[in-house]
Formats: C-alpha cells, sequence, structure tokens
C-alpha cells in the first residue's frame, strides 16, 4: 500500500514573460508536466496583463486537455478601482476555482462557493484556518516563512474541516509587496512610466549586498528570494505532517524537469536524493534553501532532515 | 465617511514614562502593546507589564486620553492562548480599543467581547474599500488603519465608499512594503514581524567599523556602509544598500522617515479620523517632540491656520523626510 | 528637546585634568551612584531581564577613561578605567559625554544621536537597545540621584547636589536637573 501521492500545483508565473514565451511554456505544461492543478494569471502587477489576456483562454483550454485542473490566480495587492473590478469578476465567473491572494476577494465569497487561499494570504494559526473554512476555503497553500511546527498544526486543523493544504515547495519565495515598483526604480523609472523593464528579468532581478553576496530578487513591486526554496528532500515528512499538496513556482529553463522529479519522487518511485540530483541537473545555476521549515532562517542552507 | 471635524491625534509608546509624556505633550490617543510576542514592537527593554498598562490606562482617563493596545503579530499556530490572554487583559483592563490584524484574533474578540472597540492594525494590509468592507462585516471592525501603499487621492476614495473610520501615517519610520506581508526579516534572521513582532531584530545585527565606515550587518548580510560623518540608518533591510544590475544604492528605499505634516489638510480633506505617529520604540524624548509639534499643528488646521514647519528633522533616520506614496510620484 | 542642537563636547582643559586624576574615588562615586540607582528604580532591572548579566563599556570618548557598567540587580557596579584597559565587555556605547548624560536623562533621543552619529554602539546591540528602554522608562534625575546617595539626611544635600549638578551640567552641557512636568493645555 502507499499513502495518498501529493497533489502538485503549479503556482501562478511570478513574472513577466512575453506573451509567446508565455503561450509555449503553458503548451509545455499542459502536455508533458505531470502537474495536477494549474493556478493561471497575473498575481504580481496588473498592468503586464495586457500583454498576454489573450493567449489565457487557449491556455486554460489546453491545460484541461492535459486533464489539469485549472484555478485562476488573483492580484496580490489590490489598490486601484480597474483592479477592485477585476477582483470582483474573478468570482463573478464560477466556471473555475479561484484562488484568493489577496483578502479584497473575500467581500465577494459565498460559502457555497469553494475556493483557495493562496501563500500571500496571512494564514498562521488554526483560528484564521478555521474562519476561512467556514467561509468556504477548501485549499490553503500556506505563507512560505512558516516553521515546520506550524505546518503540522494547521495541516491537522485543515482536515478537521475536509480542506486540505499545500506548501511552497519549489521556487523563489515571495517575500514582500509593495506599493513601489523596484524594476522601475532600479532603472531610474517611475511605476506609471515602467517602460516594462521588467520584461528583461525572466526569474527576476539579482540583488547582492556590497560584499558581493546573493541576498534577493526584485520583481516588479514584488520582492522575491535569491534562494530557490527546495523541499523534494522533505516530501516524506511533509505528507505524514499531512500536507496533501506540494506548490511548484514557474521558472525559466527546463521547468517540466522540474515537475518530473518531483512528481517521481512524490509517488515513491525514486529517492529523494535521485529527485535532488535531476533537480541539480535541470536548474545547474539555482541555490537551494528549506530554511524557513526547517533551518534558523529563509535563507539557511539546505537542511537535511 | 466621517468628516471634516477635529483629528484625533494618536501617539506611540514603548515605556510607561514615553506614554505619560505623549499625554502631557497633547496626545489624543496612546497605542502601546504588551511586553511580550503579540505586539509588533517586541524589543528589548520595551513595552507594558499588566501592572504598568493598568497604571497607564488610569492615566489616559484621568487626563481625558484613550489608550489602544496593539495585539497585532499573527498568533502562532498551537500557541493561540498568548494572543487571547492579550486580547481578553486588554478588555479588562479598559483599554478603549484593540488593534489587531489576525482574522482568527478578529474572530475571536468579536465573538467573546463584543461591546470592546476593534481597529484593524496597518499589519492587516487592507488597502481597499472592498477588504475593508470584509472586516466591518465580518467583526465589526471600527477603525482600519491604511497601510502605506496609498496616495491622498486613494484615501479619499477608500472613505468615499466605506463605514468605518480610517487612521493614517503621518509621521515616523516607513514601511516600505505592504504591512504584514513582509517576509524579508525572517528570510535574514529567522524573525519576522508577523510571528515575533520584530522587523530587523537588534539580537542578529552587528555594527562594525571598517576602513572607517560604519558596516551594519543583518543575519550576516551586509546592508549599510556608511562613511563618516554620513547619517546613519536603522539596519532594516528594505532601507539598505545594494547592488541590482547597474544600479548601485538604496534598491527599495532611501533611509529617510515619513514627514507627512505638510498634508494635514489634505488628509483631513479626504475625511481620514485620526493621524499617528510611529515610533514606540523610540524614546520618551522623542515621543515628547514629535507629539508636542503635531498637536501645535491639529491645533493649527482645527483653528483654520497655516500648519506651522516641521522642526523634526533632527528625529529622523538619516536625518532626511519624506511623504512617502501619499504622493504618486513616490511609486 | 531642541532637536537640531549640535552636541556639546567636554572641555579639553577638564579632559587634561581628568587624564591625571585617580580613578579610585571616580570608582567610588560611580558604585555608590549605581548602587542608589538600584535602590531606587528596581523597575530597571525588570526592564532589562536577561540583559542584566551583560557587560557594557560606556566611552564618553571626549574624557580619557571609560566605564564599566555591570547591571546586575544583585549588585549593580560601575567601574571606571583608563581607556584601553576596561577588559572585556559585550557592549558599547561611545559618544560624548553630554550625548550619554542626556540620554539617561531623557533630553536626547537615543536613536536620533546614533542617526547622526553622535553615538556608536558595537557589540550585542539588543543589550544596548534594553539598557537604553530601560534607563529612559525610569525618568531619571542625575541630579535627585546624587542627593538620594545621602539617604535620611537628603534634603541637606539636595541643594547643593544641584549645585554640582548644575557644575557638571555646565561643563558637558546638558541640564541634568530637571524641571518639574508641566501639563499640555
Amino acid at each position: 500500500m502507499g499513502q495518498k501521492t501529493l497533489t502538485l500545483t503549479l503556482g501562478p508565473l511570478q513574472f513577466n514573460w512575453s506573451a509567446e514565451v508565455f503561450a509555449d511554456f503553458y503548451a509545455r505544461v499542459a502536455d508533458e508536466a505531470p502537474v495536477d492543478r494549474v493556478v493561471i494569471g497575473e498575481s504580481v502587477c496588473s498592468k503586464r496583463t495586457p500583454f498576454y489576456r489573450d493567449q489565457i483562454p487557449a491556455a486554460i483550454e489546453r491545460l484541461k486537455r492535459g486533464g489539469k485542473s485549472v484555478v485562476l490566480a488573483s492580484l496580490a495587492l489590490v489598490t486601484l478601482e480597474r483592479e477592485r473590478r477585476a477582483a470582483r469578476d474573478l468570482f463573478k465567473q464560477t466556471e473555475h476555482e479561484v484562488e484568493i491572494d489577496d483578502l479584497t476577494l473575500m467581500n465577494w465569497t459565498r460559502p457555497e462557493i469553494p475556493f483557495a487561499i493562496g501563500p500571500l494570504v496571512n494564514v498562521y494559526n488554526e483560528a484564521t484556518l478555521a474562519f476561512l473554512a467556514k467561509c468556504g476555503a477548501q485549499r490553503f497553500c500556506l505563507p512560505p516563512e512558516l516553521p515546520f511546527a506550524s505546518v503540522e498544526v494547521l495541516a491537522a486543523a485543515a482536515a478537521k474541516y475536509g480542506a486540505s493544504v499545500e506548501v511552497w515547495a519549489y521556487g523563489r519565495m515571495p517575500l514582500a509587496v509593495s506599493g513601489r515598483c523596484y524594476h522601475a526604480r532600479a532603472h531610474g523609472l517611475s511605476k506609471d512610466s515602467c517602460l516594462f523593464v521588467c520584461a528583461q528579468d525572466p526569474d527576476g532581478l539579482a540583488v547582492r549586498t556590497l560584499d558581493g553576496a546573493d541576498f534577493l530578487a526584485i520583481n516588479g513591486v514584488q520582492t522575491l528570494s535569491h534562494k530557490y526554496c527546495n523541499l523534494i528532500r522533505d516530501v516524506d515528512q511533509l505528507a505524514q505532517a499531512g500536507v496533501t499538496g506540494l506548490r511548484l513556482s514557474p521558472h525559466s529553463g527546463d521547468f517540466v524537469a522540474v515537475a518530473r522529479a518531483f512528481a517521481e519522487v512524490a509517488a515513491k518511485r525514486i529517492a529523494p536524493d535521485e529527485g535532488f540530483a535531476l533537480l541539480r541537473q535541470a536548474v545547474p545555476e539555482a541555490d537551494f534553501s528549506n530554511g524557513f521549515l526547517f533551518g534558523a532562517c529563509g535563507a539557511a542552507p539546505l537542511v537535511s532532515a | 465617511m466621517s468628516g471634516q471635524g477635529k483629528l484625533e491625534l494618536v501617539c506611540p509608546a514603548g515605556t510607561p514614562a514615553a506614554f505619560r509624556a505623549a499625554i502631557d505633550a497633547g496626545a489624543h490617543t496612546v497605542y502601546c502593546g504588551f511586553n511580550d510576542e503579540t505586539n509588533a514592537r517586541n524589543f528589548p527593554g520595551l513595552n507594558f507589564s499588566r501592572a504598568e498598562m493598568t497604571e497607564s490606562i488610569k492615566f489616559a482617563h484621568r487626563r481625558g486620553g484613550k489608550t489602544l493596545i496593539a495585539v497585532n503579530t499573527f498568533p502562532r499556530a498551537g500557541d493561540l492562548a498568548l494572543w487571547t490572554n492579550a486580547v481578553d487583559d486588554a478588555a479588562r483592563l479598559g483599554a478603549d480599543a484593540v488593534i489587531l490584524a489576525d482574522i482568527g484574533l478578529l474572530d475571536y474578540a468579536s465573538r467573546r467581547h463584543p461591546s470592546l472597540r476593534l481597529h484593524l492594525s496597518v499589519q492587516a494590509a487592507a488597502a481597499n474599500a472592498d477588504a475593508i468592507a470584509f472586516y466591518a462585516r465580518s467583526f465589526g471592525v471600527k477603525r482600519v488603519v491604511l497601510p502605506r501603499v496609498l496616495t491622498v487621492q486613494e484615501i479619499a476614495a477608500i472613505n468615499r465608499a466605506i463605514a468605518v473610520e480610517t487612521e493614517v501615517f503621518i509621521f515616523g519610520g516607513l514601511c516600505v512594503m505592504a504591512e504584514g506581508r513582509c517576509s524579508l526579516s525572517s528570510y535574514a534572521t529567522g524573525k519576522s514581524p508577523n510571528m515575533n513582532g520584530a522587523c530587523s531584530p537588534a539580537s542578529h545585527v552587528d555594527y562594525h567599523e571598517e576602513d572607517g565606515e560604519l558596516v551594519s550587518r543583518l543575519g550576516g548580510f551586509a546592508i549599510h556602509r556608511v562613511a563618516a560623518g554620513q547619517a546613519a540608518p536603522y539596519p532594516t533591510l528594505c532601507k539598505g544598500c545594494f547592488q541590482a544590475g547597474a544600479y548601485r544604492g538604496h534598491v527599495f528605499e532611501d533611509p529617510v522617515s515619513l514627514d507627512a505634516a505638510s498634508l494635514i489638510p489634505q488628509l483631513a480633506e479626504a475625511g481620514v479620523t485620526a493621524l499617528k505617529i510611529e515610533g514606540r520604540q523610540r524614546s520618551r524624548a522623542y515621543t515628547e517632540a514629535v507629539v508636542r509639534s503635531f498637536r501645535r499643528a491639529l491645533d493649527a488646521q482645527a483653528a483654520g491656520k497655516p500648519i506651522p514647519a516641521s522642526e523634526l528633522r533632527g528625529l529622523t533616520e538619516g536625518q532626511q523626510t519624506t511623504s512617502g506614496a501619499y504622493r504618486k510620484t513616490w511609486r | 528637546m531642541s532637536i537640531d542642537r549640535k552636541i556639546p563636547r567636554f572641555p579639553a582643559a577638564g579632559a587634561i585634568a581628568l587624564r591625571f586624576a585617580p580613578l579610585v574615588p571616580v570608582s567610588l562615586a560611580g558604585a555608590r551612584l549605581v548602587k542608589t540607582l538600584g535602590r531606587r528604580h528596581p523597575g530597571l532591572f525588570a526592564r532589562l531581564g536577561e540583559q542584566a548579566g551583560k557587560i557594557f563599556l560606556i566611552d564618553p570618548i571626549d574624557l580619557p577613561l571609560v566605564f564599566r557598567l555591570a547591571p546586575r540587580a544583585d549588585g549593580p557596579r560601575l567601574e571606571a578605567f583608563r581607556r584601553g584597559s576596561a577588559g572585556p565587555w559585550d557592549a558599547r556605547i561611545g559618544g560624548p559625554l553630554a550625548a550619554l548624560l542626556g540620554m539617561v536623562h531623557g533630553v536626547y533621543d537615543g536613536d536620533a544621536l546614533f542617526f547622526s552619529r553622535d553615538l556608536v554602539i558595537e557589540g550585542d546591540t539588543g543589550a544596548v537597545l534594553a539598557l537604553r528602554n530601560a534607563i529612559d522608562n525610569e525618568e531619571i534625575d542625575l541630579a535627585a540621584e546624587v542627593a538620594a546617595q545621602f539617604g535620611p539626611l537628603e534634603f541637606l544635600a539636595s541643594s547643593p547636589a544641584r549645585h554640582l549638578a548644575a557644575l557638571v551640567g555646565g561643563l558637558s552641557g546638558v541640564a541634568l536637573t530637571r524641571a518639574i512636568r508641566e501639563p499640555a493645555a
């Protein structure tokens, strides 16, 4: 026998890729990546949406044909009128599940319409999880900064409400969101006349300390970790704690290989160390960490379980 | 909503002495927290025991002032009692309101203490009318402290659309990121404002003189090199000096403080109820000077007179000030 | 508080005189002062918490001597040393005497002194913060503390202590006697 295989969720693309690259990426995911759910749409900056909006319906169609369940992403920081309208419209459609990444959308939820809570909503404890579950939340991707002890408690709490818990398992971790665009600032521009310079950096723009140490990555209004979260060797421990899903966040490079490595390890077809070696091969330049869950801090070197 | 009435001045206190200094200097309202992880300024040697809180609330009430107790970190999973006790004690000690950020804790407070006034902390980052409506409808929140990502025009639009009071920051340290949604500190140090109540905690800060420069490191990451004679900033990550592509400098924000004194008339016009001064971690000398200055400004505003020029630059980080996101060009 | 005021320096002549002064009486006076402070301000130690076990090097950079402070609840100590011979410490707080006294006395804001580089800290930053916050809350009036060392005869000493404080205050540039609090209008 085996325990139930973990669900793999592809998180929303965090970066500003061109429409062609966007379309190719989701086509390949639909056809080749062994993921179960795909969250698609803009969560970082609403100014990017017009560039690839037309590609989304076709991408969704193809993902469905590939057997994936499709979830619509929402914006992380909603301040403008048009962003509020877009948030409301997301909930008016009932065809697809919605992932809430800002509590603005809680104004439109109804208990009879299930939805998911994304990693940018502050679910730190069982009381918050319980409240949101009663509002209709069925799936929670937990904030990446949570330590393992919290994940255990929250997974147990979710089970009580028939909800499931997913953790951020791969990719640069979202650390902050701002009203200000740092990509624009680094190029001497302002947010309102940004020239979409964030498109130049498919995995974010590296931020180094004055000592030359790798530290962070900026992505428009968002700040990410330099390190890529990598929980592939912790999959067993997470499953035992009651975690039912792993979130893989899109990056450039061979993402299908990344998804395959996780899928093989989750299904116990290969050993965690083997999976780790596959990831190392797929993204040789990435610096990995599982520090938020198991180490002294989010930037801590990989800790073995 | 709200109106063009008198603006309420909400002032910080990290110690009972600063609390008294704030009231003496003209604060209408003082906000403070218990000496543990339940509030977002959980610094060594700071904050209030239950006995000190009791005395301080009485002191304020005798002088016609109000006390708000911040319980504005996010309770740790499996460890809710520390936070629910703080809310219970705030209610028992007669706080005029509690400032909360966590949904679970708001839910608890609204059910357990229906007559306790709830304010939504800036840590909840409710940045638009819909988010605010959710908190007002679900928990009966009476006031929202707005995150520092909004322009004055956006604040005015929010006030037109909601039925609760708004409070905005007018002076002091400036979060660059949406508050309560930032893990930069825990990425570098393992301690975060959301979980531990401390951003860039002193325990992880190291100051060093290197080649005539003051170098500050946080969790081992160099975040500043300041030449002799230059103003020094707090060792917070988002005010650090870094290299991003060809850009070398303050990638996120210069080490400046917020001073929106000149915008008081516009903020009043925008319908805000209360103006908040940041700085519970500062000394009572700071509290006294800043509160006195802003009380003078609010009295001038109420009397229809021009706002006196600010004299507080010497107290600010980097000795420079900005009006932050209130002006659109900041973005 | 005056905000943009430059921090005064201890007069050079006084500093030279101190260079040749014997340290024993200074240490004795220091020991007496912290003992009185500890007796009159027990809240100080509660606020310091675990940081009370740390050793602080108080370094008035315009004087030829430094002070080693061990703020233990069961017997706080303050000893004077020649610069460079104070032994190991956990945290160092350096700045002009006026800045240090002004901070204890509540006329200067510690963070503002740090921003303007008038105050330098090294070592255990958490311990320094705790000490600063603990002292700030005690509303210490140094003249009253000196007077209080005379115990029941305080009323006799009160006036001379204020004169002495005025003299030191005059030299260092910071008023060390406190005006009675005036309520806001």
